[in-house]
């Protein structure tokens, strides 16, 4: 008989895992760049790849402190957000779009490539950075917990250092969507051309955007590797994509959005790819193999973000009234 | 049986066809927001209507529910008896109902020629004699029908998408504001264009910003209200109405400077 | 076509601004706006050519001219949106050719477009406060600390409403944008560019699609900018607006100035005529019913033509 209690408990535990942290974080900085400023930034991998690799390299190759190494991530963050800005923030929207996958990739194959394998690893990527971070964690060896939410130590150090980071990026962003910085935002996002005759720099308004969503998704790219090992093959483009299926979800242009988005996406992932796989077993699914139906939940998430742009583009919390990219 | 008075006119009036009959229209774009609210309207054979009014009060929408291009929730639209409501708008084309629409009216790619062969594409045949004549209406695109619609001006471009509305031969013919964005010159020379052409026997609806211009060329108006047709009366009436004055008209092309 | 309705007070005309002969590009006394030898090309086809204009100061100003006479490419170049092949211009003294949109916006020149760009996603009063100037909040450091900024929002949120009244808006300062008529919209807009306290306006085309009942009020609002000290310069086709507010009149055909003057003056120069006016301009159209008959044979056989 199918395990229902598994499947249950290892869905509900997604909800405070720290990936799902970090794909909030990282939803929240599309939500900034697209939600808000209507910036099409597919690169998000690549911001979160630049954090991933920045903290590993420079915790391993140069043995940096945890604090050091948080800053080498941003600051590649913010350049390669220069990088892709100055070009195309003064070009068509769709130009960002068409520059931000490609330069992902790039960033990508060059932490893939054998050349740089040293110091990326290459294919293989890197691990053994954790222990900085571990250090720092004030709670007393022991596991903690109950019933599903049992974790040790530094399971927990993790989960509440990341969850403390979204919720200040959230408050943080709400902050500045309140205030003028964001109502000038928010009219960029509907007509430049009205902005700028109002005396606003909209050039550098975009570029401020950009930073800022980009330095989310690195922040979002250093929790998610955490749990983890840094792997390459992790930043393709179809993590864009995951990270888009969750603020559109969540709702766009909303604090809440990418937040809720990123729970409701993980636990509806894990309890599919745990039933499906259980009913395989069981043989309730005879015409498919364990691993097809692992594949399976990713075709539920491509088919899941058709449906949400066709039957409501706004989301869970989105304002249709506020609604840019809907015409 | 007559119960006729001496003080009646004995000889019946002359029986007038209803071309295009538009009868107590509901119908929006968004659902649950109303933009015609009961609208009527009736076209007879060969006349000239003009519709007035001002924005939002549903000019263009009674225009686009006629053509097909917006649903219509309530109440029917008949063409020569036929019902029509809610037909496609290709439907309407081979019906013999043109339409000017006032933006995007040319294809800004395509040469003058290509437009005009677009307006013809449900029957291509005769394409030829069919770019002589409307050339010889419009003799200014004799010249050009080579050059790309983009690099047209605004009346030029008005021009064109008068000539290919017209080249499948129309016995109804509609307009979205034939004067908008064009110059007085050109202006008066699209109310004169469309007053030939209705009296080449083309049953004529125009939409008009420009009131005074289209209440002095047309044979009845509707003044619309919030998606009500407020007023109607013979072009002349509704000229000289104090309250079509007072509410759409304004007063400044009265005086005399 | 009488009728007994006295329109409003006619406006005191400013007169008298000219030096010389009231010809293309004569030299004001007071001139806000100085422009010199601007051309544009699109593709081979000269869209402006103006070799010497000046705009006086503390009146409204005219610019009409046919379609494709390249007024709105004026526009946008004086006012940064679009950059000249050649020429410079100055604005009151400084020199502005080539100086990016936003910036001519900060020096008081603030301009509405032909299509009108309120923000239908933004509320009224969010549409207002974006046109106010030097906002601290703006910047996005000082936006996080909003005790540094809310005293200034709260000062601009009542000179917004101040203006809203004056437009018979404040009763929508809370409904989004898109929720106005056009005419509305066209308020607003006008409204918001007076947010920034300008010194000279730019507006284009502000009859366009405006119902022509609310005419008269838009004309009063413009009327008023020139009484609070503020010079205008409108591109407009209805020619009776133009007579009963414009100080004075420029003519634009073909990228070029082919005439300046006083309003009357200037329509009834022949050459403006038949470019631009037309014989017909201040005739009733529908008088004579046997008036125009050229086409009419030629559109009866194409009718009659069977496909």
């Amino acid at each position: 008989m199918i395990d229902w209690g598994a499947i249950f408990s290892n869905a509900a535990v997604e909800l405070i895992s720290p990936t799902t942290a970090a794909y909030a974080l990282a939803a929240l900085g599309l939500a900034v760049h697209f939600g808000y400023t209507g910036l099409l930034n597919f690169g998000q991998a690549g911001f979160m790849a630049l954090g991933a690799y920045g903290y590993a390299i420079s915790t391993l190759t140069f043995g940096f402190p945890v604090w050091a190494s948080v800053l080498v991530g941003i600051g590649a963050s913010v350049v390669f957000a220069l990088i892709l800005g100055i070009p195309t923030l003064r070009l068509r929207a769709d130009y960002l779009a068409i520059v931000t996958i490609a330069a992902a990739e790039i960033v990508r194959l060059l932490f893939t490539t054998n050349t740089f394998q040293p110091v990326t690893g290459s294919a293989n990527g890197l691990s053994g950075y954790k222990g900085g971070f571990a250090d720092l964690n004030p709670i007393p060896p022991g596991t903690y917990g109950f019933g599903p939410f049992e974790y040790n130590a530094y399971d927990w150090w993790l989960r509440i250092v990341a969850w403390t980071v979204v919720i200040l990026a959230c408050l943080f962003t709400w902050q500045i969507m309140r205030s003028p910085w964001g109502r000038v935002i928010k009219g960029i996002r509907e007509d430049e051309d009205a902005v700028r005759a109002l005396g606003k720099n909209v050039y550098a308004y975009k570029m401020q955007s950009l930073i800022l969503g980009g330095v989310f998704g690195t922040i979002a790219g250093m929790i998610f590797v955490l749990p983890r090992a840094v792997v390459p093959s992790n930043y393709q483009t179809s993590l864009t994509f995951f990270v888009y299926a969750i603020l559109l979800l969540g709702g766009a242009a909303t604090i809440l959005g990418p937040v809720i988005g990123s729970m409701i996406f993980w636990v509806l992932l894990s309890f599919f790819s745990g039933f499906i796989a259980r009913a395989v077993e069981a043989g309730w699914l005879p015409f498919m193999t364990s691993i097809q139906a692992g594949q399976l939940r990713f075709i539920l998430v491509g088919v899941a973000i058709m449906l949400i742009v066709i039957y409501r583009p706004q989301g869970i919390f989105g304002n249709k009234k506020e609604l840019a990219f809907v015409k | 049986m007559t119960n006729s008075s001496p003080l009646v006119d004995a000889t019946p009036a002359p029986v007038r066809n209803a071309v295009v009959e538009v009868k107590n229209v509901t119908a929006g774009y968004v659902p649950g927001v109303n933009i015609l609210n009961e609208c009527s309207l009736t076209a007879y054979d060969g006349e000239l209507i003009g519709i007035i009014g001002p924005n939002g009060a549903g000019k263009s929408t009674l225009l686009k529910s006629i053509f097909g291009l917006v649903k219509v929730r309530e109440g029917e639209i008949r063409l020569r008896g036929d019902n029509i409501t809610n037909l496609k708008a290709n439907k309407l084309v081979s019906k013999g109902v043109g339409f000017v629409p006032q933006t995007n009216n040319v294809f800004p790619t395509l040469t003058i020629q290509e437009n005009l062969e677009m307006g013809m594409y449900q029957k291509p045949k005769g394409l030829a004699e069919r770019l002589e004549f409307v050339t010889e209406i419009f003799p200014e695109l004799r010249k050009r029908l080579g050059q790309r619609a983009g690099s047209l001006s605004g009346g030029e471009r008005q021009m064109v998408a008068m000539s290919r509305a017209l080249m499948m031969g129309p016995h109804v013919l509609l307009l979205d504001e034939p004067s908008a964005g064009l110059s007085p010159v050109r202006q008066d020379e699209a109310f004169l264009r469309v007053k030939e052409i209705n009296k080449a026997g083309v049953t004529t609806i125009m939409v008009e910003q420009n009131a005074r211009r289209c209440l002095q060329i047309c044979d009845r108006g509707y003044v619309l209200d919030q998606g009500r047709d407020a007023y109607t009366g013979t072009g002349r009436e509704l000229l000289n109405d104090p309250k079509v004055i007072g509410l759409y008209l304004g007063t400044l092309g009265q005086d005399d400077e | 076509m009488s009728n007994n309705i006295v329109p409003t007070a006619k406006p005191v005309k400013t007169v008298d601004m000219h030096i010389g002969e009231a010809v293309p590009g004569c030299k004001k006394k007071d001139p806000i706006l100085v422009v010199d030898g601007v051309s544009r090309t699109f593709g081979g086809l000269k869209a402006v050519d103006v070799e010497h204009l000046e705009i006086p100061r503390g009146a409204i100003t005219a610019l009409i001219g046919p379609n494709g006479a390249g007024k709105t490419t004026l526009f946008n170049l004086l006012t940064g949106f679009d950059k000249p092949d050649t020429g410079s211009w100055t604005f009151e003294g400084t020199s502005i050719g080539g100086m990016a949109a936003f910036k001519v916006a900060r020096m008081g020149q603030v301009r509405t477009f032909q299509l009108t760009k309120a923000l239908g996603l933004l509320t009224v009063m969010d549409n207002m406060l974006l046109g106010a100037k030097a906002q601290v909040g703006e910047n996005l450091f000082r936006a996080v600390l909003p005790f540094l900024w809310r005293q200034q929002e709260a000062d601009n949120r009542v000179k917004a409403l101040d203006l809203l009244a004056r437009f018979k808006l404040d009763t929508k300062k809370d409904d989004y944008a898109a929720s106005l008529s056009g005419g509305q919209r066209k308020l607003l807009e006008m409204a918001r560019a007076l947010m920034s306290d300008p010194t000279l306006v730019m507006l284009d085309e502000p009859m366009a699609g405006v119902n022509p009942a609310l005419t008269q009020s838009l004309l009063d609002h413009i009327l008023n900018l020139k009484a609070e000290g503020m010079s205008v310069l409108f591109v407009e086709h209805d020619m009776h607006m133009v007579r009963h507010i414009a100080d004075w009149v420029i003519v634009m055909a073909e990228g070029k100035v082919v005439a300046e003057g006083d309003p009357h003056e200037v329509m009834r120069n022949q050459a403006v005529i038949d470019a631009y006016l037309g014989q017909h301009h201040d005739e009733d159209l529908g008088e004579d019913p046997d008036a125009e008959k050229e086409h009419v044979g030629a559109i009866k056989e194409l009718l009659d033509d069977e496909l």
